[in-house]
């Protein structure tokens, strides 16, 4: 009996993301959802600008290419012109926190009714390794290069914490697939962010810390540690909103 | 009894499969590199196998079928 | 004969938007165009349709973007410095081949400039606006009757070539009122077979796309895009030409220019002068012919504008600089009055074109 292979949602097609790039397991993760909850034939995925641009390869889905950051306004529009399909959106962190900020927190504030998969690797993979909105202090990066320095560059965005102060969204959770046992954590936080919207809950977003071995300059499996020792601290892994689960209590 | 199977063609050689496996049956072949240029994942011992898919859960890639 | 109602250019515009069957705006507030998006906050609710005020015109753009990626009928509006942000995706509109009805009602510029009324995005329209070789449809009314008419043929043709139609109105247009007949004949959308409604398992993927990192791959959509793009040169150009039968001086002029300049001719017309207009309807694609066909007859040419001078590089294009042209404008939220038009056209008619 096969108890693990690849699943439907996904395409045939290999990815194109560096040797131990988290983003595929990631992929595979929604992907997983998509076929447990039997919604591949009725979701819609947007894709990012970033290393995930194409995406829209990779899921079986019908998929739509969006403008650098404004994949939540695209998937407001799908989303209203069809309420009974399934939308997500997967973004890095230089879409979703840098350049489409604000597509971001107004889409959370509206409590629009989708799914947002937030890769959080700290860093701009696709470019070469710049600085991220979410780049830890002290970090090295190419426009960096000496560490980010908090007096020329500010501190690190935590859209978790950011987003759980408005009023909007349903369900905020930021989790990591750094290991096996993470990895499951942040399955069901996925699925709980897709069942939302089936229910119709609205705005679900879950941040994935993921790691970029490539322009971190390690190993693949030093880019897992380096999740704990360094990412995790400053971006604790948890539950930052859920409202339904606060009403039932 | 486990099986499992590996797409080597898919490869990266990322390692992230044999640090998951609970019994340290997985390896980077040495000798064998694969279409892409990497050093895939082989195992060194089916038998002990127990099919518990922590390989499959960490590959970035989707190379590895889990069959019990 | 349908019964009239007496419309603000910017309601015509809304209310023609659903006749003609679009049911998704997304805006942004900014003067001159607001009564569309209060229009359409006031209708959309009522016929099951989505308006949406969006945190931006980046954002509104991009939820166009979305709607028509599902293939419906989608529209925003804006004007000028909203524009300039929405360039971003209209260039992404382009690049993914989807339909949809951009509304621009010009004000002056650069910058915040003012809120009067304006031409000065002739240029930004009918180049494309955003970045990379594209061209959008560029219809140019000059009647609140043209405002409504205009914008159902606007979906009609983005539908037709998958481009993005622009109405370039400016806040004359915008803000006057005139009796409008809203019997409007709408064909409606053809099948979408490329838009991503869930593959219901039962086909490949739709993917709605602009990235193409092969260099041959992004070519050979370039020259197909313009292929299509020659087909609407061909069978779309609209124009209207006001007494230029026997015309010496010939004025170019769209919207609100074109109105005053006829008020122009008229009285130019007593003082024995022949002169008359060719008022392109569509600006994108320019109607080359009819400039062409009168730089063989006429003297002189005058391009009226609101603006520094733009259309009139295509019209000396258009005329292929067989008769000097010249420029008779007013800038800045200002509009040419009659007289200043009609001392244009004397001068004109006294250098016989030769300033």
């Amino acid at each position: 009996m096969v108890v693990f292979d690849k699943p439907h949602a996904l395409t045939d097609t290999p990815f194109h993301y560096c040797p131990g790039c988290t983003h595929g397991i990631i992929h595979r993760l929604v992907a997983e959802v998509l076929d447990e909850l039997g919604i591949e034939g009725k979701t819609i995925g947007i894709a990012p600008v970033g290393c995930s641009v194409m995406a829209y390869n990779y899921f079986n889905c019908d998929m739509i290419e969006a403008a650098h950051g404004r994949a939540p306004a695209v998937a407001t529009g799908v989303k209203r012109a069809n309420p009974d399909n399934i939308v997500f959106s997967y973004q890095g962190d230089g879409d979703l926190a840098s350049i489409g900020m604000a597509e971001t927190v107004h889409a959370a504030a509206r409590n629009e009714n989708i799914t947002v998969i937030f890769i959080n690797n700290a860093i701009y993979g696709m470019t070469g390794g710049q600085m991220a909105p979410t780049s830890l202090v002290g970090q090295v990066t190419q426009t960096s290069p000496y560490g980010r320095d908090p007096k020329m560059c500010g501190y690190p965005v935590k859209i978790c914490e950011m987003l759980s102060q408005l009023e909007g969204p349903e369900y905020l959770e930021r989790v990591t697939v750094n290991s096996v046992k993470n990895a499951r954590r942040a399955k069901a936080a996925i699925k709980k962010a897709f069942e939302n919207q089936i229910a119709g809950k609205g705005f679900s977003l879950v941040e994935v810390l993921s790691s970029c071995p490539t322009n971190w300059g390690m190993t693949p499996d030093a880019a897992l540690k380096w999740i704990d020792d360094k990412m995790i601290p400053y971006y604790p892994l948890g539950v930052y909103k859920d409202r339904s689960a606060k009403e039932e209590n | 009894m486990a099986k499992l199977t590996f797409n080597t063609d898919s490869c990266k050689g990322c390692g992230l499969c044999v640090n998951a496996c609970p019994k340290n049956l997985l390896r980077l072949s040495k000798e064998t590199i694969n279409k892409k240029g990497h050093h895939p994942v082989e195992i060194t011992d089916m038998e002990a196998c127990i099919g518990c898919a922590s390989c499959a859960w960490m590959c970035p890639d989707c190379i590895i079928k889990v069959e019990r | 004969m349908a019964d009239k109602v007496l419309m603000k250019g910017n309601e015509a515009i809304a209310e023609a938007a659903i006749i003609a069957g679009c049911r998704h705006y997304f805006g942004y507030p900014i003067t001159p165009q607001t009564e569309i998006a209060a229009y359409m906050a006031k209708r959309m609710p009522k016929i099951g349709g989505t308006f949406l005020q969006a945190e931006s015109e980046l954002a509104a753009i991009s939820m166009v973007y979305g709607v028509s990626s599902c293939g419906y009928r989608v529209m925003t509006s804006s004007s000028s410095p909203g524009i300039s942000l929405k360039s971003e995706g209209l260039s992404y509109l382009a690049g993914a081949d989807l339909p949809a009805l951009v509304v621009n009602v010009q004000r002056g510029g650069p910058g915040l400039g003012g809120i009067q009324p304006s031409q000065s995005d002739y240029f930004q329209a009918t180049r494309g606006g955003g970045h990379g070789d594209y061209h959008m449809i560029v219809l140019a009314p000059a009647s609140v009757q043209e405002m409504a008419e205009l914008t159902v043929k606007g979906f009609e043709l983005a539908d037709k070539y998958r481009m993005t139609s622009m109405i370039l109105a400016d806040g004359t247009m915008g803000q006057m009122m005139e009796p409008v007949a809203l019997d409007l004949k709408v064909n409606p959308a053809p099948e979408k077979p490329w838009a991503t409604t869930g593959t219901k398992l039962s086909r490949k993927h739709n993917i709605v796309n602009s990235l193409s990192l092969v260099p041959e791959e992004l070519e050979s959509q370039n020259f197909a895009r313009f292929e299509r793009y020659k087909t609407v040169e061909e069978n779309e150009t609209m124009y209207e030409e006001y007494m230029t039968e026997d015309a010496e001086i010939i004025i170019a002029a769209f919207g609100i220019a074109a109105r005053v300049s006829k008020n122009a001719i008229n009285a130019a017309r007593r003082e024995g002068i022949k002169v008359g207009l060719i008022r392109p309807i569509t600006l994108w694609p320019f109607p080359k012919a009819p400039f062409a066909r009168a730089a063989k007859t006429a003297k002189a040419m005058i391009s009226v504008e609101l603006s520094m001078g733009q259309m009139i590089e295509d019209v000396k294009l258009a005329s292929e600089c067989r008769v000097p042209v010249t420029l008779c404008n007013r800038a800045g939220g200002m509009i040419p009055s009659p007289e200043q038009v009609l001392e244009a056209i004397r001068a004109a008619a006294k250098n016989g074109g030769n300033k």
